[in-house]
């Protein structure tokens, strides 16, 4: 009797359940085989390259997207409007055919009770397949980042940025920065992975389960679009597809950025943590029922809807206590200081392209006076009726120097100044040097409000 | 010395809501037997099997798989390899890398020799390096077969092996788990093709609505008190009609006209009767050129088990 349970015991402990790293590989061999991955690796490493080196030769450039207009002048530009392009779609997509299928997939073969017999294990199970996904997924966006970069430096080539506040970035510093901003971006590309996880998980073989990643990121973005209290814009893991334009402003914008990705983080933890809770759950004998259900739906959407509720509750008694409003964000002193920086650093460049006397933005003490619509409305928020006016002072000159702007600034902080005149200054989108007619840097320019920051004097 | 059995169930519950779909199912397999299941459609057979994987967990009842007592949670000891259901396969691998992966997956690092070996047990050498997108169900069912025995398993549990499989498939199919029985592995199958089932159990279990109405060797079911009808083909049937007619204990049973073949003769009788007719055949100078079952024991127990309200047609 002792000698058989010995045996049994022996048995039993001996079973080889398939490691964690062993469901990976096969979970990533799975994966590679696919036709639709191997397209999707090829297309994420070639065509950014292109389309960066294409659209670097045309004479009209993406200006809508930030860094398109100076994709003539720096190849660092490319990666830049490219990852812009990935925060608006491609990225959502690149998740819901990665991860939004990963456990679809074996629901839509049938081949859940044959992995099951395998590996023994449903919780390594899962993380084969989470870390095969998540493998694939920094594959295909190390292949954006990569290609557009290598597409803009070689189509362009290695020159300085100018900044979201017009000051220059040696191409070293852009170099680093661009790598910085791919990697910032991970962070919701991870939490919409997580999404596509619980989706795959929680609906089965139902295309919204594919498809979720997209919805998720579409309605963030078109939330991004409302006139949102910053709290809660920031509760939003979208606000990290944006928040890296603040490593291109003179201090560096950290504070949104760091809670984008912190949010964006919890999302992706607390996703993955659901759709492992919900797998574990799930009954697999029977074929037909893949898992979802209405209860698996709401068991992975109200711990979220309840990460966006303390988020924005902890932003909101945060930012308030560092005396921000809880509006938007927008106000009239950010918006003046924004612009006059970004137009002494821009005023300089083109000082510098005339060949004139150098001057320092120090020296220039540019100014702005802003408002907004009539003189009625408060000068804060979004709105295409912002309006600019911008003086400076040049050395030995007792006149003030004056310019005129119309902005457009978004909900998410960013504004396009539009040059009023007078048309030497501002105008007219070329300036004739001397070696030619070049682009003119005050004609129009973009620039960013810290959403957060507190407005100073 | 190994007196351990391959499965040791004992008072199997099992239910999916209000349906029962097994009661009290005991099921014994030693090692190197192959054990047939068959029942009709809904019977618990896949369910049954399901469990014996560690596919699902019973309601009630023990379970022993090789020794070891299978727990209330889902896991599968050791040494059981099969499928329910169909094999599982990824149509975007080739058949060698759907082994392989498997292979490497259970850490035997993808040893060719063992994968080609499994590829050429079930027949399927020539189509090693296709995508099993393009495999028909037989294709399908061998290489899932194939599958299993890559792992070595100790004990088999195949859920209708043998759907959709031609001859040349059958053929190896057989061979296969003859020579794993051979080798000590206990195998459990399920079938809904009676001839299948004769040609390669030893044993079988009769499952009808979740419940056990027969277990136990085969050559058991055949003896079993019953009157089977018998074919036998002449080399003079008028004269063979006439014995039989004369014979007692042999009814001539009426082939309506379905086969219109002068030769052979339709009878129903006991295994006593039908002897003594054979012997007054051969003593009457009629040659026997043929024997056999119109409906094998396997299938007449099989009706007369799972309906008998219509076993006295
Ligand atoms: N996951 C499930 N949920 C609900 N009912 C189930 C489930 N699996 C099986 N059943 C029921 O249990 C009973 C037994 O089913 P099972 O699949 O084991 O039969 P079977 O003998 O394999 O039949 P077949 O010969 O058609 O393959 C059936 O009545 C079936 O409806
Ligand atoms: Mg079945």
């Amino acid at each position: 009797m002792t000698a058989a349970l010995t045996h049994a015991q022996a048995r039993g402990a001996g079973a080889r359940r398939a490691s964690v790293a062993r469901c990976y590989r096969f979970e990533l061999v799975k994966l590679v085989s696919q036709w639709r991955i191997r397209l999707l690796v090829l297309a994420c490493w070639i065509v950014p390259a292109l389309f960066v080196a294409g659209v670097s030769q045309q004479s009209t450039l993406p200006v809508d997207t930030l860094f398109g207009r100076w994709m003539h002048a720096t190849g660092w530009a490319g990666p830049l409007v490219v990852l812009g392009f990935a925060g608006t779609w491609a990225l959502p997509l690149l998740t819901s055919v990665v991860a939004g299928d990963v456990f679809a997939a074996e629901d839509r073969l049938g081949t859940w009770r044959h992995l099951l017999v395998a590996v023994r294990s449903p919780r390594r199970i899962f993380a084969g397949k989470a870390f095969a996904s998540l493998t694939v997924l920094l594959l295909l966006v190390a292949g954006l980042a990569c290609s557009s970069a290598a597409g803009g430096v070689v189509a362009v080539g290695n020159q300085p940025l100018v900044g979201l506040d017009g000051h220059l970035l040696t191409p070293a510093d852009a170099a680093v920065k661009v790598l910085l901003a791919w990697v910032c971006v991970l962070a919701p590309t991870l939490a919409l992975a997580g999404i596509g996880l619980l989706g795959s998980v929680a609906l089965g073989r139902s295309p919204m389960g594919l498809l979720l990643p997209v919805l998720v990121a579409l309605a963030m973005q078109l939330a991004q679009m409302m006139p949102l209290p910053v709290a809660v814009r920031l509760a939003l893991p979208s606000y990290a597809f944006i928040a890296w334009n603040g490593l291109f402003t003179g201090p560096a914008q950290l504070a949104p950025l760091l809670i984008g990705t912190g949010v964006s983080l919890a999302w992706a933890v607390l996703a993955t943590a659901l759709a492992y809770l919900l797998f574990l759950r799930r009954d697999f004998t029977n074929l037909s029922d893949d898992g979802s259900g209405r209860r698996a739906v709401t068991a992975g959407v109200l711990p979220l809807i309840g990460l966006v509720a303390v988020t924005v509750a902890v932003l909101t008694t945060s930012i308030t206590a560092t005396a921000t409003a809880t509006g938007s964000g927008i106000g009239q002193e950010k918006v003046q200081s924004s612009v006059a920086t970004a137009f002494a650093h821009l005023y300089r460049m083109q000082t510098e392209q005339l060949h004139r006397p150098a001057v320092t933005e120090d020296r220039l003490r540019a100014t702005a006076t802003c408002n907004k619509g009539g003189l009625q409305v408060a000068a804060q928020g979004p709105g295409n009726d912002w309006r600019c006016v911008v003086s400076w002072h040049l050395p030995g000159v007792q006149a003030a120097g004056q310019a005129i702007y119309q902005l457009d600034v978004t909900p998410d902080g960013r504004f396009m100044a539009d040059g009023d005149g007078p048309k030497e200054v501002n105008g007219y989108f070329l300036v004739r040097t001397p070696e030619g007619d070049t682009p003119n840097p005050l004609w129009q320019f973009d620039g960013n409000v810290e959403l957060l920051s507190t407005p100073k004097g | 010395m190994d007196t351990l059995l391959a499965v040791r169930a004992r008072g199997i519950t099992k239910s999916f809501g209000d349906v029962v779909a097994l009661d009290g199912v005991d099921l014994d397999v030693t090692p190197g037997q192959i054990h047939g299941l068959v029942g009709p459609n809904g019977a618990g057979k896949t369910t049954l099997l399901g469990l014996l994987l560690g596919l699902a967990v019973a309601d009630s009842g023990s379970l022993d798989i090789l020794g070891t007592p299978v727990g209330r949670t889902l896991d599968a000891p050791d040494g059981v390899a099969g499928f329910v259901d169909g094999p599982g396969l990824y149509p975007s691998l080739t058949a060698r890398q759907n082994l392989a992966a498997l292979a490497a997956l259970r850490g035997d690092d993808a040893r060719t020799t063992a994968i080609d070996d499994a590829l050429a047990q079930v027949g399927l050498t020539d189509v090693a390096d296709e995508r099993a997108r393009g495999f028909s169900l037989g294709m399908r069912q061998r290489l899932g077969l194939a599958a299993a025995l890559l792992t070595k398993p100790r004990l088999l549990v195949l859920d209708e092996p043998s759907n959709g499989l031609d001859p040349a498939g059958k053929k190896h199919v057989h061979g296969v788990l003859t020579r794993l029985a051979t080798d000590g592995t206990g195998v459990v199958l399920s079938s809904h093709r009676m001839d299948d089932v004769e040609a390669l159990c030893s044993d079988v279990t009769l499952l009808a609505t979740g419940r056990v109405v027969f277990s136990g060797p085969l050559s058991k079911l055949a003896d079993e008190e019953q009157e089977l009808d018998y074919r036998i083909r002449t080399s003079d049937a008028p004269a063979a009609r006439q014995l039989a007619a004369e014979t007692p204990g042999i009814r001539l049973v009426d082939d309506a006209g379905v086969r219109h073949d002068a030769q052979v003769l339709l009878v129903r009788a006991l295994v006593p009767a039908l002897d003594e007719l054979m012997v007054r055949l051969v003593q009457a100078g009629v040659a026997v050129r043929e024997l056999s079952p119109l409906v094998s024991p396997l299938e007449a127990a099989f009706l007369a088990l799972t309906e008998p309200e219509e076993a006295g047609r």
